[in-house]
């Protein structure tokens, strides 16, 4: 993974609540066997509404998506994730997100940004009334800063998802650094546990 | 059994501190993963990652493969029609093979949903970590596991190294007291905590069902409540172990035996919340008061008992939650002040990791036995796995259904996600006994309400939303 330290730029607003990630790419999208081709399935079922918001060409080209409450609930599928990134976000913005989504993000190097109700609410109101407002959110320092409105905040990210985010580190390769303790362990486990050699 | 200092601790602090291999101050937990389940759709791209890096599985006689969200349930002898799903299944035997890890194909005996075959071959146990590139893994938490989903990521990390860097999540306590209502369910129960929670009142939580009516839930029951656990966004949900674990579990293939069971079922006994232990959010639900209950939009938390109306989005004090009511009866066309029992379906979907196991499956068929369903209704039924319809056809509870009218189906996910040749129509209107209601989920432009498979089979013989009573 690269490493991720700031990000900044447009955004899209995806006015809606409990955008779970059978929204975000459908299950027909989950066939595939490889990781990449996943951009043209991001919110397949909206898009052929003209109105929708990725088709408003204010928006094109925007690297941040901003969305209400309760973004990425649903089922655990990675494939979202990388739709996401595909289509060409490097971070999502909300009040709240499913929990497995923020496991996956981060391990992909998608930054979930999680907000107050307030800004979330407040980002949406202000990019629909001016899509050129820029966003610079530093992961570093996890604040959030859109310089036209004067606000600069701090999100919450979990620090050794921060820390993997911003070094662009390998989470296998850190657990198999204790591969001694792995084994240690392994040689305490009952007999009994069950097993399918 | 609390821990070195002393300190009383809850059911799932118990199944975290005993799988801790690495902690150090302000890192995530390095926790051991008893067992990993694997199906085909989210581990082509981790199998894919393994080899990429050059590295092997740590324990493949640890991980279990099935095939299951995409298989079709008819015609399973003949080759799979979609060569989109075809590769996928493909793709999971050879890596299984060129892995190691022991799989259960299409047809097999053994073959299923991946959360109904772990019970089912003792493979779950009390205690255990298990996880799976699912969201419904909490299922297994109904033993007192801790068990949850992944992503692929996740997937592949379990694979190389058979643990997980995981942050230690808070302690929700879910306290249902009391006795259910005759025609309610396990289904009823977990409907009703999801609308009390809401999508994202268990996020950030393990949560732990308690209480006299979770304990009066068989196994089975149980594991229907723990499944949809991650609807309200927790991580896990658990039941501590008791007399009914115990009696479930002796006696099946992967189970210890002779002295190790007696081990086994001592610690086990051990596992359950301290007197004195405290959780850092309750709540609390009176079970005499659980009716029937029906999802009326599309999210699990939008429930409403069976014989109430659809709610006036304008109801609701939350601006957010108003503004997803309106949305949701608009994609369900459906108008306030409707009474539900009065709205009429088109499909009648039992199955699922959810309600496919053989209580469900019997409760249904006692419902629909010596009545016909309603004319223009497609109804599947979709065993759970081959253990599950091998079961029900001894018993003849195949032909209760097929005799009423249902299609009889091998098992699979089917129309739980239509990621298979099982999926609604646009526009069509199901009831399920699935666990999501997302927009599209059964297929494009579907109307997804959930169900008990009571309420599905009284539906199937009314032709509109039903409970047995009303027959
Ligand atoms: S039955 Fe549905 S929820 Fe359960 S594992 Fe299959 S797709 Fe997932």
């Amino acid at each position: 993974m690269e490493p991720v330290r700031i990000i900044s730029g447009r955004a899209v607003p995806l006015d809606r609540s409990d955008v779970d990630t059978d929204q975000i790419i459908p299950s027909d999208w989950l066939k595939r066997v490889e990781r990449t081709g996943f951009d043209r399935g991001l919110f397949s079922e909206w898009r052929d509404d003209r109105n929708f918001v990725l088709n408003d060409e204010r928006y094109q080209g925007a690297n941040i998506l901003v969305a209400g409450p309760n973004f990425g609930t649903g089922s655990s599928r990675e494939h979202a994730v990388w739709a996401l990134q595909q289509y060409g976000f490097d971070a999502v913005i909300s009040p709240r997100f499913g929990p497995i989504f923020v496991n996956n993000a981060t391990k992909v190097g998608l930054v979930p940004v999680t907000v107050s109700h307030e800004l979330g609410e407040r980002l949406l109101k202000a990019l629909e009334d001016d899509p050129t407002l820029m966003l610079e959110i530093d992961v570093e320092s996890a604040t959030v800063e859109v310089q036209a409105l004067g606000v600069e905040e701090s999100f919450t990210l979990e620090p050794s998802a921060q820390y993997r985010l911003v070094n662009g580190l390998d989470d296998i390769a850190l657990t198999l650094s204790h591969a001694e303790e792995i084994a240690r362990f392994e040689a305490q486990r009952p007999a009994w546990m069950p097993s399918l050699a | 059994m609390s821990n070195a200092t002393g300190e009383p601790r809850t059911l799932s602090e118990k199944v975290w501190d005993h799988h801790v291999v690495h902690s150090a101050e302000g890192e995530p937990d390095v926790l051991y993963i008893d067992l990993h389940l694997v199906h085909e759709v989210t581990s082509p791209q981790a199998f894919e990652g393994l080899r990429m890096a050059g590295r092997s599985m740590r324990r493949p006689e640890l991980t279990l493969a099935t095939e299951d969200h995409n298989v079709p349930t008819a015609d399973i002898g003949a080759p799979i029609v979609d060569p989109v799903s075809r590769k996928q299944i493909d793709t999971l035997r050879s890596n299984a093979d060129a892995f190691g890890v022991t799989a259960y194909p299409m047809g097999n005996q053994r073959q299923g949903i991946v959360h109904i075959i772990g019970p089912e071959q003792g493979l779950t146990l009390p205690g255990m970590t298990i996880v799976c590139g699912d969201s419904h893994t909490a299922t297994h938490g109904a033993f007192g596991s801790l068990a949850f989903g992944i992503g692929t990521s996740e997937v592949e990390h379990v694979m190389a190294t058979q643990c997980l860097s995981q942050v230690k999540p808070k302690t929700l306590a879910v306290n249902v007291e009391g006795e259910l209502p005759a025609g309610s369910t396990a289904k009823d129960i977990i409907l009703a905590i999801l609308g009390r929670l809401g999508t994202g009142g268990g996020i950030g939580y393990i949560a732990e069902y308690r209480g006299s009516a979770i304990r009066a839930l068989s196994m089975e029951g149980r594991m229907t409540v723990c499944n949809m656990s991650i609807e309200a966004g927790a991580k896990a949900g658990l039941i501590a172990p008791d007399q009914t674990t115990f009696d479930y579990v002796e006696g099946r293939p992967h189970a210890p035996t002779g002295e190790a069971w007696q081990q086994a079922v001592a610690d086990w006994s051990q596992l359950a919340t301290d007197e004195g232990a405290t959780f850092d959010k309750e709540i609390t639900l009176d079970a005499s008061q659980i009716r029937p209950h029906i999802s009326w939009g599309t999210n699990p938390g939008q429930v409403v008992p069976l014989d109430g109306a659809v709610p006036d989005p304008a109801s609701f004090d939350d601006p957010t939650e108003a503004s997803a009511a309106e949305r949701a009866l608009e994609y369900m066309d459906l108008r306030a002040g409707q009474p539900m029992k009065e709205v009429p379906v088109d499909v009648i979907f039992i199955g699922s990791c959810t309600n496919a196991r053989i209580e469900d499956l019997r409760a249904a068929a006692a419902v629909v036995e010596g009545r016909r369903v309603a004319s223009g209704l497609r109804t599947f039924v979709v065993p759970g796995s081959h253990a599950v319809k091998a079961q029900a056809e001894a018993e003849g509870v195949d032909t209760v259904f097929t005799a009423a009218g249902f299609d009889w189906r091998e098992p699979g996910c089917s129309m739980c996600l239509g990621m298979n040749p099982d999926t609604l129509a646009p526009g069509e209107r199901s009831a399920s006994t699935s666990n999501r209601n997302f927009e599209g989920r059964q297929g494009r432009g579907g109307r997804t309400h959930l169900v008990s498979p009571e309420v599905a089979a009284a539906t199937a013989v009314a032709g509109h939303f039903a409970e047995p009573a009303d027959l």
